[in-house]
């Protein structure tokens, strides 16, 4: 997953063949309408139901004036917990994410041992399971019937927290392994024959080299933490709400649909905003 | 390499173990050894049996197993057929309208996958496009939520093309309709197999959407898991998770082993 998104900043993004522009310009004309058959079908699947949504949050079809549902929303305690909630947790998992997966790369990519390959292949194939799959890991270790012990740690922000930072590592990971592949070993060795110790070198050489795929990892982990629904669903807990949940709640177990577009209509600002923000930062330090 | 001496070597290696095992060894562990388990109170999963599988290959979560696999294969169909096009298309037009197609297809992947299954039941509630209780809203619901992967990862592979060769093809004669089918498709053979692969993977672990959306009839294996642990059927919904995982790996092996077929050709 994260080789897909992160493809165009993980080290050389910059790289595309050099006769590409000039035969898109000598193209024929007449393709020009291709691209309206696939984007007409995301319109119609995915951007008018989009547009409906906003549309209830402001005119609900049960009746009532625009920002009327806003209100209510704004003022209950409960949106103005979630909100806080789900931006905390998403950055506290996302700086978790950043530090360990900048680890193990390191360690894999630069003090390898013998089955590393095999660990950054089973890094892989963690990102193809489904997250709530650790949270189910958790509900053994830490659940009534825990393993480890049966203290209430699930039903607490911190056990998201956990299980976010397991799942969500590995797409750090993912683009810092195809970053550090580029490094030139040369310039390590150059470093060190000069004296200078593992700390420095990976300060001031290895750092700036990552620091594209860091950016690029970390705001797709962020975005994805926003937006993270099966994990806080399998915890169970009623302590921890965070906006998809609450979107969920709204809609299926209220029925509350003029209230759960209002809390999608949210939700959707702070993610497409950071995610957008994120391809103009990293446009313009590919650039 | 970055640690010369053999002591702080070793040293590096224990923290990445203390790091990688409990966190990322563990959780997949735990769930395999409580798939054939019936209690675990002690350090061990105790009561060994098979009881957990025979039943999660039967029944109701056989049919679950069979609704995702549908499924997943329908929608990564589609989300690779609507991203390819997408992207081909788009690799022919200018670039500030190049631009905007590809963040309208990146878009799926930005907002939440609750908000996409409810973007869905407003508006296919009602006649006349009724698809809720239908199992076409939740195949419907995967496609929209893969098919930014689908585009991503083809508009990718489209920018890395050598373009002689659809050129010289085009210099012989050929027409482009046959360039696109004799050239460049075959060319992207490698990466469309991996996007299916992807998009296959993701749409068999949906989740958040599939939960506003399912129709009774029309139950993905997620939810099936979900609702064995809610109600503390841990145990059932591990065998459940493994039979899951199980089915994700072998069709995602299956893929790859097409794709090197594809690239060596």
């Amino acid at each position: 997953m994260a080789e897909a998104v992160c493809r165009p900043r993980a080290g050389g993004g910059r790289s595309r063949p050099r006769g590409a522009g000039r035969a898109s310009a000598t193209a024929p004309r007449r393709y020009r309408w291709a691209a309206v058959p696939p984007v007409a079908l995301l319109g119609l699947f995915f951007l008018y139901p989009l547009g409906l949504v906003v549309q209830q949050s402001l005119h609900p079809d049960t009746g009532g004036t625009s920002f009327r549902a806003y209100a209510g929303v704004f003022a209950s305690a409960s949106f103005r917990d979630a909100l806080g909630t789900t931006v905390w947790i998403a950055l506290a998992s996302t700086l978790g994410c950043l530090v360990l997966g900048f680890l193990l790369a390191l360690v894999i990519a630069f003090v390898p041992f013998p089955g590393a390959r095999a660990v950054a292949r089973f890094a892989d194939v963690y990102l193809s399971f489904p997250s709530f799959l650790i949270t189910l890991a958790l509900l053994f270790l830490y659940g009534t019937t825990g393993i480890i012990g049966s203290f209430p740690f699930l039903a607490t922000p911190w056990g998201v927290l956990l299980a976010e930072v397991t799942y969500f590592t590995p797409f750090v990971m993912r683009p810092l392994l195809a970053a550090f592949s580029q490094v030139d070993t040369a310039q390590i060795e150059a470093a060190s024959s000069l004296g200078a110790r593992a700390p420095r070198i990976v300060a001031r050489v290895i750092l700036p080299e990552a620091l594209p795929a860091l950016a690029a990892g970390g705001s797709l982990v962020l975005v994805l933490c926003l937006n993270e629904f099966g994990i806080v669903l399998f915890t169970g807990a009623k302590g921890v709400t965070t906006l998809p949940m609450l979107v969920y709640s709204k809609a299926i177990l209220e029925s509350d649909y003029p209230g759960a577009c209002v809390v999608a209509v949210v939700n959707v600002l702070i993610s497409v905003g950071l995610y957008g923000l994120y391809r103009l930062v990293s446009r313009r330090a590919g650039a | 390499m970055l640690v010369h001496s053999r002591g702080a070597r070793w040293a590096v290696w224990a923290v990445f173990g203390v790091l990688f095992l409990p966190l990322f060894a563990l959780p997949l562990l735990v769930v395999l050894g409580a798939s054939f388990a019936t209690h675990w109170s002690g350090a061990l999963p105790s009561g060994m049996t098979v009881a957990n599988f025979r039943s999660a290959t039967r029944g109701d979560a056989l049919d679950a197993l069979t609704t995702s696999l549908v499924t997943a294969v329908t929608a990564s169909l589609l989300a690779l057929a609507v991203g390819t096009w997408a992207a081909l298309a788009a690799a022919r037009l200018k670039e500030r309208h190049r631009r905007i197609v590809d963040a309208l297809f990146v878009l799926p992947l930005a907002v939440p996958s609750v908000v996409v299954g409810l973007s869905l039941l407003v508006a296919f509630s009602k006649p006349p496009m009724l698809l809720n209780g239908t199992r076409w809203i939740v195949i419907l619901a995967h496609t929209v939520l893969v098919t930014s992967f689908a585009h991503q990862s083809v508009s990718a592979a489209i920018t890395r093309l050598d373009p002689a060769y659809e050129q010289a093809a085009a210099s012989l004669g050929a027409r482009p309709a046959y360039v696109l089918w004799r050239v460049r498709l075959p060319l992207l053979l490698p990466s469309l197999t991996a996007a299916a692969g992807l998009c296959f993977a993701l749409s068999m672990g949906e989740l958040s959407a599939t939960m506003m959306l399912y129709p009774p009839d029309w139950t993905p294996l997620p939810v099936l898991i979900y609702s064995a642990t809610d109600r503390g059927a841990l145990f059932a919904g591990s065998a459940l998770a493994v039979v899951l995982m199980a089915a994700t790996l072998i069709v995602l092996s299956a893929v790859s082993r097409v794709r090197n077929k594809a690239s060596y050709r």
